[in-house]
């Protein structure tokens, strides 16, 4: 057997060797497949095998009418249902061009801020405990599970909600709920949420396994297609909240932290300020937030209510076609991204003018990202995979779709 | 139209159109702007140049997306495109070219890096071919799997089901068998262009008659003669059945046994035996404490 020139130790010679890393690792963050070529402890290469949880979700759309394709979106990232959901019936209302009311643009945006909270609670406390932190996760999970809590006031859903609709949200919210996450805001979050981050963001151990780790140039972060707090933590103040607002982002007032190391470590900084920016929003759509309407009134696209339909035929017509034709879309195509917790998601959105997709092309932001990985772990010892891993915030719902 | 949805708004470039196929020259085909996006349908051989040409030039740095689409009924039957995003300009445009299953698109891996996994996706679901691509692997599907399954001819079903097999200890693959046939939302309204005919149209289209029918005389009715006033004494007789009890129906047949379910195609496995508790042996008597200590002696 012939064996590379490697270096030895003198009675034994080393080869590199290849692991697979994945797909049941807890590290893994899903069914993520890596296959690693190591010399010793070091990364030389690694290959992400992607796919493992691929369900067909886009041809799966274009067999549904518009509506019944909405809960799809829940199901990919399923650590932040609702930022999925936005793009794609903000996608819907670029090609019907429909008017949405004012207060059901500040709910969208109060509950997608609230969604990025608690994408930011998973992912803050997976990262730190991917590097040996137990404490921190268990407390910010607390908030998480607040979070599901108002969610499940919100929607009568803890993770699938299939809250935000064409035209607006399903159903009003209840005037306490908004009041619980004032006081929410408020107290409790800063409270915990501090507690927690004291333990880590000074932590030795924490920054031992962070800083310096998978440094990545802002060119290279432009040309790897890097969005969100990636991109942002390679010190490019691009957030699409700010530079392509949609709905009512244009009136709130917020920072966008960015990164100056471009490391592991920063990514973190990022997401952790992130959470105090999105709880800034979140209180201010409570102070602005009008009453009215939570629906567009063109009932061609949003149900009427149960009570009128009791009294006009014409109600019951509309809710009965919308809920078994479903509403048309006029022909056309778009591309419509927003700001999830993770990056852009975007939705490619062909319509032929039936009331049911004709291509629904979906832009996952760990794809990008997750592709990245050979080239920001190459050189770097095995255990800082998982750092990097942890850091590129992956959910594989969304990334196999 | 004025706007009046509230999707993602960025910055709309006065002639942005005329700009950029200008700069393209010749390897544009069409332009033109929607919703307000501009999509660039470009010449399939000279896509990796209209890119370079659009990202050095005019500041489009970042590929969001490629996506795939396919429209069967085209000579070239597939649409690639490109989603490109100019950070300093804040504008998105879309760039797009056709292909079919035989023709080679010139890959872009050599603009952007993470072209890598996107045209990979294309490939995996369409079966479109990229030029240059060294790494052009499946990505999304099964190891192993064929055909490509974002075509529209490719059913929503798939061919292939896998479970586990009891039997081999492996997962197996069999050929899909439902239980049930796949609900399809058709809800199509039938007056504005149904592509089925529903069913008793098919009535509608039967040929008109040469002699129509008429009723001249009334046994052309079918109807019979006028019922005279008597008929009624007749009818309050009574049923005979009634007056004499009559004869008990006979008891009507048993019901037959369901016949068997077919049996299932693929291998099938006797899993009765996993279910059922294990026997174990009865454990041996233990040895009383003042015993075992007598034999220790």
């Amino acid at each position: 057997m012939h064996i590379e020139e490697s270096p030895t130790t003198g009675d034994e010679t080393i080869t590199n060797y290849t692991i697979n890393f994945g797909p049941q690792h807890p590290a893994a963050h899903g069914v993520l497949r890596m296959v690693m070529e190591l010399d010793g402890e070091i990364i030389e290469r690694i290959d992400p095998h992607v796919g493992l949880l691929h369900r067909g979700t886009e041809k799966l759309i274009e067999h549904k009418t518009y509506l019944q394709a909405l809960p799809y979106f829940d199901r990919l990232d399923y650590c932040s249902p609702l930022a999925q959901e936005y793009s794609y019936i903000l996608a819907i209302e670029k090609l019907l061009n429909v008017e949405v009311p004012e207060r059901a643009q500040y709910i969208r945006v109060l509950f997608a801020e609230l969604t990025r909270i608690c994408n930011h609670m998973l992912n803050i406390g997976a990262h730190v405990m991917d590097v040996g932190a137990m404490t921190p996760n268990l407390w910010v999970f607390e908030l998480r599970e607040d979070c599901m809590n108002f969610f499940e006031r919100m929607s009568g859903a803890r993770m699938h909600h299939a809250y935000l609709r064409p035209g607006g949200v399903h159903q009003d919210v209840p005037e306490k709920l908004l009041v619980d996450i004032g006081e929410w805001i408020d107290t409790r979050l800063p409270e915990l949420f501090g507690d927690a981050m004291s333990l880590v963001l000074d932590n030795r151990i924490f920054k031992q396994r962070n800083v310096d780790i998978a440094v990545v140039s802002k060119d290279d972060a432009v040309a790897w297609g890097f969005s969100g707090p990636m991109i942002r933590a390679a010190g490019i103040p691009w957030d699409l909240r700010k530079s392509q607002p949609y709905d009512v982002y244009d009136r709130m007032e917020f920072d966008i932290p960015v990164g100056t190391n471009s490391d592991c470590y920063d990514r973190f900084v990022v997401r952790v300020k992130e959470v105090y920016e999105s709880a800034k929003i979140i209180k201010q759509c409570l102070r602005d937030m009008p009453a009215g309407p939570i629906a567009s009134t063109d009932r061609k696209v949003s149900p009427p209510k149960r009570a009128e339909m009791k009294q006009s035929m014409e109600a019951l017509i509309h809710h009965f076609k919308l809920y078994t034709e479903g509403f048309h879309v006029p022909a056309g195509e778009v591309y419509v991204a927003t700001e999830s917790p993770k990056g852009e998601f975007g939705v490619y959105l062909v319509s032929d003018g039936s009331n049911k997709p004709y291509r629904c092309k979906i832009r996952p932001t760990a794809f990008s990202h997750l592709q990245a990985m050979d080239f920001m772990s190459k050189g770097h010892m095995l255990p800082d995979a998982t750092a990097i891993l942890g850091a590129i915030d992956v959910v594989f719902g969304e990334c196999d779709r | 139209m004025a706007t009046l949805h509230s999707a993602p708004k960025f910055t709309q470039i006065d002639g942005l159109e005329a700009t950029l196929s200008g700069a393209l020259g010749n390897h544009l085909v069409e332009a033109h702007e929607e919703h307000g996006e501009l999509l660039l349908t470009v010449q399939r051989a000279s896509i990796a140049d209209a890119l370079r040409i659009l990202r050095d030039d005019h500041g489009y740095q970042q590929l969001m997306e490629i996506a795939g689409v396919d429209y069967p009924s085209r000579r070239e039957r597939f649409e690639v495109v490109y989603m490109l995003l100019s950070l300093t300009k804040n504008s998105r445009i879309m760039v797009k070219c056709s292909a079919s299953e035989d023709t080679p698109v010139p890959t872009v891996t050599t603009l952007w890096p993470n072209a890598g996994w996107l045209e990979r996706e294309v490939f995996d679901m369409y079966g479109v071919l990229f030029d240059g691509n060294t790494d052009l692997r499946r990505i999304l599907t099964d190891y192993g799997f064929e055909g490509h399954p974002f075509r529209k001819d490719f059913p929503l079903t798939g061919y292939v089901e896998l479970r586990y097999s009891e039997d081999e200890k492996r997962v197996v693959y069999e050929p899909v068998e439902l239980a049930q046939d796949l609900r399809q939302f058709d809800f199509m309204s039938p007056w504005e262009g149904a592509d089925y005919v529903l069913p008793g149209d098919e009535k509608a289209t039967t040929p008109p008659v040469n002699e129509p029918k008429t009723t001249e005389k009334p046994s052309d009715t079918g109807a019979g003669k006028a019922t005279d006033k008597k008929a009624a004494e007749k009818v309050s007789a009574g049923a005979p059945a009634e007056e004499d009890g009559g004869k008990d129906a006979p008891a009507p047949e048993p019901t037959e046994d369901q016949p068997a379910r077919p049996k299932r195609k693929g291998k099938t496995t006797n899993t009765a035996k996993a279910t059922e508790p294990k026997t174990k042996k009865a454990p041996a008597k233990r040895k009383s404490a003042a015993k075992k200590k007598k034999d220790d002696k």
